[in-house]
């Protein structure tokens, strides 16, 4: 009896000490994410989902040409790129918006905006019998999306569209139900055209919609579109071109109606230069010009502008600097506008400002 | 040939000693052999896990919430609107939106998967019982968002063309189901849910048919009775079983997202109409949270989580009631 009323005394401090072996196993596993291989760099960036095929063929194409440098992008949306930059988790961030203000300023260093290609957001629609592409005005785009436009057959509809006969249909309005820079853009838009829209909804990522049925993702929107006839939604550009959804003209602050193509998205960000601020956080939605579309906007990577790690400061900013040069050359073929030169010059300004204990890096 | 042999004291005496003084040695191995010590501590460190992670969960989610629950206390609970940009958040309609389609989806589901599993235990002959059965336990396997995509494309447009218009043609003068029908909102959200718990409660139900004992179907076949009334005895013989399989099925109506969020229409209004756009918890939570910026936003939206846990426990703690008030007095049938 006596040796046997030992034993489990001993089995019980060892599951305990089993116990709090494997809880200390699972802590530990966190740490050393960022560690630098042997003479190698490692960066990891984390942010917009929207740029997220652009900047996987740049890791690829940057890694092909040099190969001591790992570069890892993740794309779990602005407000996490966000959150993750400020935390400095991560040495890059991603942002299709520009961060606020405040975010700025409750960071524990001065943040850089570098924009890298454009955006813009169509609007799409389903009318069966319709062909020629339909033409909106600004005040009608933000009567539709605040429900005061109810039915295709409207009047303000019809003098867009002189020559289409519209059904006698209600619209079934489709927005993103998902937090998104699409819908920032959109809003942000929207906010700019219509004093009532600015002061009812105004511009986020995720507004109270006044009417409609929301969908999940560009995919989400874009089903619901096409399983609902007479029914009207906005999707990202790349999205719609890809998919050769109808797309909308938008009569521009010139008064022309201009379809959305990528060469009107470098134009509305040219128009846009004088009005473009020091520290490149820009709106350019409802840009002037004759050949701008309305709807864009840029989408921009985030960086300390002082770096702690001299090593990978420099990995970052030649990375960038490579980016907005060589990098614009894919944005094309993947549907995405590049940066007119002027903002190519002035983005390149701030990546020579990047520093580390007080040295440039470039 | 060490180890003592296991006296039996009478269960009284047993009991009065677990009262007098707790004996550690006993309560870590009843036996006293070192295996079944070692087993047994093996095991009660898996349990402790659990019981730990839910406790962890629970107090990060408490944490992070804090600033949404000092700013609104229980308003949030009652709250009706839910806009970031204007900073006001009510999780009312997410609520609704759960509770609603996820009791829709039971009402369509059970009846259906009785019979399924009915069919397949007592009527099937076997050549078909057992591809029948695979075919089921496949459907549970099909991703969520599979299921979602199905629902956009495919059901929607037919519950659109052929289920709503009859529907409001002979009960168009209910609440529930008046309306524009557009295919997407709170309806078919729950038909879609339906038809993923039905394969999940199905297979459950058809194990705790499988184990009731043939010689109660023997008994009842012997007293002469139809198909139907041995059916009903087996039924009633496996009911706990079936009230757990119908937990687990509501347990993943209430958590289900993707599939949901694509068919929903995700719009937080209450509307007593079943066709008009709707939002759960879980939807929300996964639409929204990725890009959130804003500490209040966040913490809303965690606090939304929060609350799915509440009603989680509210729903299950609802059902473990109705289960135990059912099977009141029918002990001793097989339990799953």
């Amino acid at each position: 009896m006596n040796d046997t009323s030992k034993s489990p005394r001993a089995t019980l401090a060892l599951s305990i000490v089993s116990c709090l072996l494997f809880v200390a196993g699972c802590s530990g596993q966190g740490g050393g994410g960022t560690a630098a291989g042997p003479g190698g760099v490692r960066l990891q960036g984390a942010g917009a989902t929207f740029p997220n095929p652009l900047y996987q063929k740049w890791l690829s194409e940057y890694g092909k040409a040099h190969a001591d440098i790992k570069i890892d992008y993740q794309s779990i949306g602005s407000g996490g790129g966000i959150k993750q930059i400020k935390e400095q988790t991560v040495d890059f961030g991603a942002s299709d918006a520009p961060m606020k203000d405040d975010d700025l300023k409750s960071a524990p260093g001065e943040l850089l905006h570098i924009p890298t290609v454009l955006g813009a957001v169509v609007i799409t629609y389903n009318l069966q019998g319709v062909a020629q592409p339909l033409r909106f005005s600004p005040a009608v785009v933000a009567d539709i999306f605040l429900g005061k436009i109810k039915r295709w057959d409207d009047a303000a509809l019809k003098t867009d569209n002189p020559g289409v006969s519209f059904p006698a249909a209600d619209i079934t309005v489709v927005h993103r139900s998902d937090g998104s820079g699409t819908s920032a853009v959109f809003t942000d838009y929207l906010s700019k055209v219509s004093p009532e829209w600015k002061e009812k909804v105004g511009a986020g990522t995720s507004p109270s919609w006044p009417v409609g049925q929301g969908g999940k993702g560009n995919e989400g929107v874009t089903g619901m579109v096409k399983q609902q006839p007479n029914s009207v939604g906005y999707v990202e550009l790349a999205y719609a071109t890809q998919n050769r959804l109808p797309a909308a003209l938008i009569k521009n602050a010139s008064g022309n109606f201009v379809e959305p193509g990528l060469d009107a998205l470098t134009a509305a960000a040219s128009e846009s230069l004088p009005a473009t601020p020091e520290d490149l956080r820009v709106s350019i939605t409802n840009a002037g010009g004759t050949s701008a579309y309305p709807i864009s906007s840029y989408t921009y990577i985030l960086a300390y502008k002082d770096q702690k790690d001299a090593a990978k400061g420099k990995a970052l900013v030649d990375f960038l600097w490579w980016a907005i040069h060589d990098g614009e050359g894919f944005a094309k073929d993947l549907q995405y506008a590049p940066l007119p030169a002027d903002i190519v010059k002035r983005a390149e300004v701030k990546l020579n400002s990047i520093t580390s204990g007080g040295k440039p890096l470039r | 040939m060490s180890n003592p042999a296991p006296t039996s004291p009478s269960p009284a005496s047993e009991y009065g000693a677990r009262f007098r003084s707790w004996d550690w040695r006993r309560a870590l191995s009843p036996t006293g052999n070192f295996g079944d010590a070692v087993f047994r501590a093996t095991l009660f460190c898996c349990a402790l896990l659990l019981v730990l992670i839910v406790g962890a969960m629970f107090f990060e989610i408490g944490s992070n919430a804090g600033l949404s629950l000092s700013q609104f206390g229980l308003s949030f609970l009652t709250g009706r609107e839910w806009d970031p940009i204007q900073g006001e958040f009510g999780a009312l309609p997410f609520v609704y939106g759960t509770i609603v389609s996820s009791l829709l989806a039971l009402a369509l589901a059970v009846p259906v998967s009785l019979g399924i599993a009915v069919f397949l235990v007592e009527q099937a002959p076997r050549a078909l019982a057992r591809p029948s059965a695979f075919l089921v336990e496949l459907l549970a396997a099909i991703p969520s968002v599979v299921y979602g995509l199905w629902g956009i494309f495919v059901l929607a447009p037919f519950l659109r063309e052929h289920v709503g218009p009859p529907l409001q043609k002979w009960l168009g003068w209910l609440p529930f189901f008046q309306g524009t029908v557009t295919g997407i909102g709170l309806f078919t959200g729950g038909v879609i849910l339906a038809i993923m718990v039905t394969p999940i409660i199905t297979a459950v139900v058809r194990d705790v048919l499988a184990a009731v004992p043939v010689s109660q179907r023997e008994a009842a076949l012997a007293l002469g009775a139809t198909k139907w009334e041995t059916t009903r005895i087996v039924l009633a013989n496996g009911a706990p079983g079936i009230a757990g399989a119908i937990i687990l099925g509501l347990g993943r109506a209430v958590g289900e997202t993707m599939a949901v969020t694509m068919v929903i229409g995700n719009r937080p209004v209450i509307s007593a109409s079943l066709f008009e756009p709707s939002y759960t918890v879980a939807s929300v939570i996964a639409n929204e949270f990725t890009e959130a910026t804003g500490d209040l936003y966040l913490s809303a939206l965690v606090e939304l989580g929060l609350v799915l846990f509440l009603v989680t426990f509210v729903i299950n703690g609802a059902a473990r009631l109705l289960v135990w008030s059912v099977t009141r007095g029918t002990s001793g049938v097989a339990r799953a």
